[in-house]
């Protein structure tokens, strides 16, 4: 299914979770967050919530900055 | 009146006790390794970090939270990107969901050019966060008034600029700087603008709580220096303060009475 993924229009495997979706990418779940159109996912859920076609997805992180 | 001991105890924001008086940012280094360096010279105990989008594209440099040890610090993370109290606020939840703590370095730009805050928007999002249960930091301008008026929707401590972010002018308004420190009983800590050391000494002098800063160290020439200067400004600085300096006047006063072989001419315009 189709998603955007940090702005830009990405293929996924249909009904993948969040927690999925991290694996897929490589990313630890500790070192991210994920927002799914707007709505922060707490680390917890990140496995039950499954994500839909044209969802906005953030993944994020600290980065540096004063 | 407080004694010089009690005004060289430690800074206490919120729930947080630090011995050092010099926050400092992440940003702008040229490599991680003299940004690790630098950050220990500093001698601070809290680090602000910001929040961005992971780079799927290009696996980079990697996580900024891997690079310090951050059993050594307390994380401030900012809301840099902000240009609305709503983007701020959910910036905050972000750092609460990925369990940075409850401290918020509130930011939100209303000029793209200047980087000064909004404080319209700054105030509702303050209002919003304290209430929510973050200790909010506000970055501010230098005006008395709206200081008060976030202490007031629940700020911990305010943090007025020196002069605006990266432009390195020190503290071009003094005399309102003094005022919020007049007006608050919060802690007021400087951030924004100090270019070097004699600056953060300035902000000191001045009576503020702390400093925070960003550019001055990580864009020097040597940042590693430059930190260990900033930490020595910062302690003298309050130290002076504590000290209470003498007054200034006009005309000389010598420093030698009684001195001389009784030839002396009497001095002065008469």
């Amino acid at each position: 299914m189709k998603l955007v993924l940090n702005g830009k229009e990405r293929e996924v495997p249909d009904r993948i979770s969040a927690g999925g979706l991290l694996e897929v990418l490589g990313l630890k779940p500790e070192a991210v967050v994920v927002e799914r159109n707007e709505q922060v996912i707490p680390r917890s859920r990140l496995a039950e919530v499954a994500l839909a076609p044209g969802d906005q997805v953030e993944i994020i992180q600290a980065i540096a900055g004063g | 009146m407080k004694t010089a001991a009690d005004m060289t105890e430690d800074l206490v924001i919120g729930g947080h006790r630090f011995r050092s008086r010099l926050i400092v940012g992440t940003g702008k280094y040229p490599d991680p390794d003299v940004m690790r360096r630098a950050i220990d010279a500093s001698g601070a105990q809290m680090v602000t970090v910001a929040i961005g989008r992971v780079d799927l594209d290009r696996r980079g440099p990697g996580n900024i939270l891997d690079q310090l040890d951050w059993r050594r610090y307390t994380i401030l993370p900012n809301t840099a990107g902000a240009y609305s109290a709503r983007d701020a606020i959910r910036i905050a939840h972000l750092t609460r969901a990925a369990e940075l703590g409850d401290l918020i370095k509130l930011e939100v730009i209303g000029d793209q050019n200047t980087l000064l805050p909004d404080v319209v928007e700054l105030l509702r999002a303050t209002e919003e966060l304290a209430k929510d249960g973050f200790t909010v930091l506000p970055y501010t301008n230098d005006d008395p008034v709206m200081a008060k008026r976030l202490v007031e929707a629940g700020a911990a401590a305010v943090m007025p600029l020196a002069s605006p972010i990266g432009s390195g002018m020190g503290v071009v308004n003094p005399l309102n700087i003094q005022f919020i420190r007049e007006a608050v009983d919060v802690p007021v800590i400087v951030d924004a603008g100090v270019g070097t050391a004699s600056d953060a000494a300035v902000a000191m002098e001045l009576g503020v709580d702390g400093i925070l800063m960003n550019s001055g160290i990580a864009l020097a020439r040597d940042p590693v220096t430059m930190a260990q200067a900033m930490r020595l400004a910062v302690e003298a600085g309050r130290l002076a303060f504590a000290a209470g300096r003498m007054a200034e006047r006009r005309y000389a006063a010598t420093s030698s009475p009684g001195a001389g072989l009784g030839t002396r001419v009497t001095a002065g315009a008469g």
